[in-house]
């Protein structure tokens, strides 16, 4: 049993990491190495190599670059990598808070027609996102909110929330009410039973939600494209904008890029990892 | 009955349709100890969760010491309540959740002020050694003695107990009920205790409230419970085995059971049909003249329950000492008719008589 586990992670594992491990090694090529037509694996510090040898003469040059702003571009990489950070940690912010506070509402109080409402909330992911592209366009215009950080922001919050919601949802219903009852005994308002029952309970609810909020505001494309064409670029758009650059595409460049920008959301997914796993069990109340 | 404490008026709560509570009146006087017994359902809980104000009533009024407290939330009532499944709060240490009620915004104590309570509770319930453990790592009973030093901790002013020792096992049950009934003597805090058991209402009861579909049925000391219940619910709620109720009606100065067999003499005052309540101690295996068939035995070691069928009624006997019976065996019951309970069928709200 033990060893057949280990026979399904290795293959798996090298599966999963194989792009990782290709976009490093195109990292650190120079742009002839990364177009050359014959394969080479093996980064080395040799000065000359000779041509169809299987290694490649490694260089951070493709990082250096990313400080610079590319050719034809405003900005370097990392102004468009703190718009990614920004819009993804406000929008994900936005969803957790919303997400949890409407939650809680329908999770604890009786509300008119609350399984409709619910209904209604989950609806809003019935669309494609991009079939309401125009209108939106057309409604941000009004609002001058093409162009900012804000309008994104906005525009994930409300795409996140539904997710939210639900999720928030699923981890509020399965905190017993007992928890907030005791509460409400000793002495606290409903407000100060939240705070102090609801919100630590749910940590685990939260971190799973903002995880998922921020991978889908992070790689989200169409919009950012649709909506933005100076300002508050995020890196996917950045990304596809190098392709009609007519020195070619900037392959070690883009690969470097993308590595950096994997890292916060590792780092994130890291940082929640404890509550990720259900590992909180409620075990002071006797059924 | 001046120095009634607390007072509930004609309190009625619906869910829907279903009534919990209907039309309950109680009071409870200061130092006493009042429990409520009921079958599951009865709407105990519901009665409990309307006092703390974590429910709140359709109609009635709750008066604490001349204080309306109807439309109070629980946190400005100041009454403790220990749940039935002890809701210890599981991501803090047993310090901590003695802790909890003591920082309440509105409580204003100071750090040792807060110490010092914690301490002492833990020397009352014996659980100074758990202190610091969390409250996940604690046995049904460990839980269970926090969660009263919970209640207790505050010094609130009415205890409100609902079933604290059903989830334990009979053993810490018995323990913690001795435990119960000392501390509730030594705080002198009022307490409404909730159980369906009745060796608890029994044993620790100043007076007890029987609850049936959401009404009182009777409010009275243990004895007068056991001894003068008012109607067949309110007996059966008491007592091991539990009574045996017979319906009659009356011909000659003769009870006759449903299949017309004379089973006692009658009063001639007494209605023409009613329903006879008959402890099982209070009848003895012979001396009759109608035939019984044994068809269980019961041996609880001290007694003996004879399940027998007697003039088309099942009725149970207790018997003491070492009279061997075997299953299958003729009896000839008869019954102590100073002892018989009887309930006429159009007064079954009014006094017993007993004959």
């Amino acid at each position: 049993m033990k060893y057949l586990r280990w026979l399904v992670i290795i293959p798996y594992f090298c599966l999963a990491t194989l792009p990782l491990c290709w976009l490093f090694f195109t990292s650190l090529k120079t742009q002839e190495a990364a177009i050359s037509p014959t394969a080479s694996l093996i980064p080395s510090t040799a000065e000359n190599i000779a041509p169809g040898d299987l290694t490649f003469s490694a260089t951070l040059d493709a990082y250096r670059k990313l400080a610079t702003p590319h050719t034809g571009k405003a900005h370097a990489f990392f102004h468009y990598l703190f718009n990614s950070v920004i819009i993804g940690l406000l929008s994900t912010l936005a969803s957790v808070v919303l997400g949890t506070g409407c939650a809680y509402g329908f999770s604890r109080f009786r509300i008119a027609g609350a399984r409709d409402w619910l209904f209604f909330i989950l609806s809003t992911r019935f669309l494609p996102p991009l079939a309401v592209v125009v209108p939106v366009l057309m409604m941000y215009r009004v609002f001058n909110l093409p162009n900012t950080h804000l309008g994104l922001i906005l525009l994930y919050t409300a795409f996140n929330l539904s997710l939210a919601v639900w999720l928030m949802k699923g981890f509020i219903d399965e905190i017993p009410r007992a928890y907030e009852e005791a509460a409400l005994v000793d002495g606290y308002s409903p407000l100060q039973a939240f705070y102090k029952i609801i919100l630590p309970h749910s940590a685990t609810g939260m971190a799973v939600t903002a995880v998922f909020c921020l991978i889908s505001a992070w790689n989200e494309y169409g919009f950012a494209l649709a909506l933005n064409n100076a300002e508050a670029v995020t890196v996917p758009v950045y990304f596809a904008g190098l392709q009609g650059n007519i020195q070619g595409i900037p392959w070690p460049q883009i690969a470097a890029g993308v590595l950096i920008f994997v890292v916060p959301i590792a780092v994130f997914t890291v940082l929640v990892r404890n509550h990720l796993l259900r590992g909180v069990t409620f075990g002071t109340i006797k059924q | 009955m001046n120095n009634s404490f607390l007072k509930i008026d004609n309190l009625s709560k619906n869910y829907g349709e279903t009534p919990a509570l209907s039309d309950v009146s109680l009071s409870l006087h200061t130092e006493e100890l009042l429990v409520i017994l009921g079958p599951t359902g009865a709407g105990k809980t519901t009665l409990l969760r309307t006092i703390a104000g974590l429910e709140t009533a359709d109609t009635g009024r709750i008066t604490v010491n001349g204080t309306d407290i109807t439309h109070q939330l629980p946190a400005e009532r100041d009454i403790a309540l220990v749940f039935q499944n002890f809701s210890l709060y599981p991501n803090k240490t047993v310090r901590q959740n003695l802790a909890f009620p003591l920082q309440a915004p509105g409580r204003n104590l100071s750090k040792t002020d807060i110490a010092n309570r914690i301490s002492h509770t833990a020397d009352l319930l014996r659980i100074t050694p758990l202190l610091d453990r969390p409250a996940t790592h604690l046995s049904g009973g460990e839980m269970q003695r926090v969660a009263i030093g919970r209640a207790i901790v505050r010094q609130p002013q009415l205890f409100l107990l609902d079933e604290p020792l059903t989830n334990l096992d009979a053993k810490l049950r018995e323990v913690l009920r001795v435990e119960l009934i000392r501390l509730q003597r030594d705080l002198r805090t009022p307490m409404i205790y909730v159980t369906h058991d009745r060796i608890e209402a029994l044993s620790m009861g100043d007076r007890i409230a029987v609850l049936s579909e959401g009404k009182i049925l009777q409010i009275g000391t243990p004895e007068e419970i056991y001894q003068q219940p008012n109607s067949p619910i309110v007996a059966r709620q008491l007592g091991y085995p539990p009574i045996n109720t017979i319906d009659v009606h009356k011909q000659q100065n003769q009870w006759f059971t449903a299949s017309n067999q004379p089973i006692m003499a009658a009063d001639p005052n007494a209605p023409s049909n009613a329903t006879l309540g008959i402890r099982a101690e209070d009848i003895s295996p012979q001396g009759g003249e109608i035939s019984a068939t044994i068809e269980v035995i019961e041996d609880l070691g001290a007694s003996t329950i004879l399940l027998a069928n007697w003039a088309g009624q099942s009725i149970q006997i207790s018997i003491s000492g070492e009279q061997q019976w075997h299953v299958g065996d003729e009896i000839y019951p008869s019954i102590d008719p100073d002892r018989v309970l009887v309930w006429g069928e159009a007064q079954s709200e009014s006094e017993p008589a007993l004959e």
